[in-house]
């Protein structure tokens, strides 16, 4: 339990990481997905940390910073797709974009 | 007696209810806004994870860039479009079981690696930098990221200069 090593960190990293998957896998909102996938990039950040604090080396933080670069880039983008789709189609539920379904 | 290690493992595990509680409630919530809401403590925990971690400039970032910046984004979009209609529908879809049934799959595979291995983890104690540098985080980072990694910095630059184009391309109405 204590004291928090390296592996808490994992856990927790791993534990985040599986909930934000649920909530891409499982959720029609495309807002809340994106929103999910942030989840997902701070569990990796959280592990790069933790890796970058157990190994005394910055290189972890550095990546960390370019992973919250493309975070920022994907949110931009994504939601910039998502005010284009609702214009065209009216709706953000995932699973009633359809186009190229069979 | 409070010593250093307990202080640290008391507000590692507020820290960890925080992310996690926060990460549940955002992927349940019925109304988008809650969501982000909710995401924005789970972010703030992270932030204090990495100042836990005496990563400072991270943490900084992580306040200034995702509570401050992205998550402005991602409520303004709430706004915009209109969600009323989604709110009124089913939240899941139709393969919610079977998304859940393999995520606890890889999951038991995790933590069942980590509690068997965990130990493995064990190369040097996390909380304690020996790198007894009279410099600080923030310098140390900026020594690394602009010396070794230069080229992939300016990289990363151009990449959002894409994204901005990108975006604005694909929200506006009539180019």
């Amino acid at each position: 339990m204590y004291p928090i090593t390296t592996a808490h960190y994992i856990a927790l990293s791993a534990a985040l990481l599986l909930i934000g998957t649920v909530g891409v896998l499982t959720r029609r909102n495309i807002v809340i997905i994106l929103m999910s996938i942030e989840l997902i990039l701070n569990a990796v950040n959280i592990n790069l940390v933790a890796f970058s604090q157990a190994l005394h080396n910055l290189n972890g933080q550095v990546f960390a910073i370019f992973v919250i670069t493309d975070a920022v880039a994907e949110a931009a983008v994504g939601l910039g797709i998502l005010i284009a789709l609702f214009r065209n189609k009216e709706t953000v539920l995932a699973d009633e974009v359809d186009l190229l379904k069979w | 007696m409070l010593t250093p290690e307990l202080t640290q493992a008391i507000s590692f595990y507020i820290f960890a209810a925080m992310v996690l509680a926060g990460a549940i409630l955002t992927i349940t919530r019925r109304n988008a806004v809650h969501s982000a809401l909710f995401l924005i403590v789970s972010l703030m925990g992270v932030a204090g994870l990495y100042l836990l971690q005496q990563a400072e400039f991270l943490f900084a970032v992580q306040i200034v860039l995702y509570i401050g910046g992205i998550m402005v984004l991602f409520l303004f979009v709430i706004m915009l479009v209109n969600l009323d209609q989604a709110a009124k529908e089913k939240q899941f879809n139709g393969q919610w079981i079977v998304a859940l049934v393999s995520v606890a799959a890889v999951g038991l595979q995790v933590f069942w690696f980590l509690g068997k291995g965990g130990a493995a983890f064990k190369i040097a104690q996390p909380g304690l930098l020996p790198a007894a540098s009279a410099l600080g985080n923030t310098e140390q980072l900026a020594d690394v990221l602009f010396k070794e990694y230069l080229l992939p910095f300016e990289i990363a630059s151009i990449l959002l200069l894409v994204a901005v184009v990108g975006s604005v391309v694909m929200a506006k109405k009539r180019i």
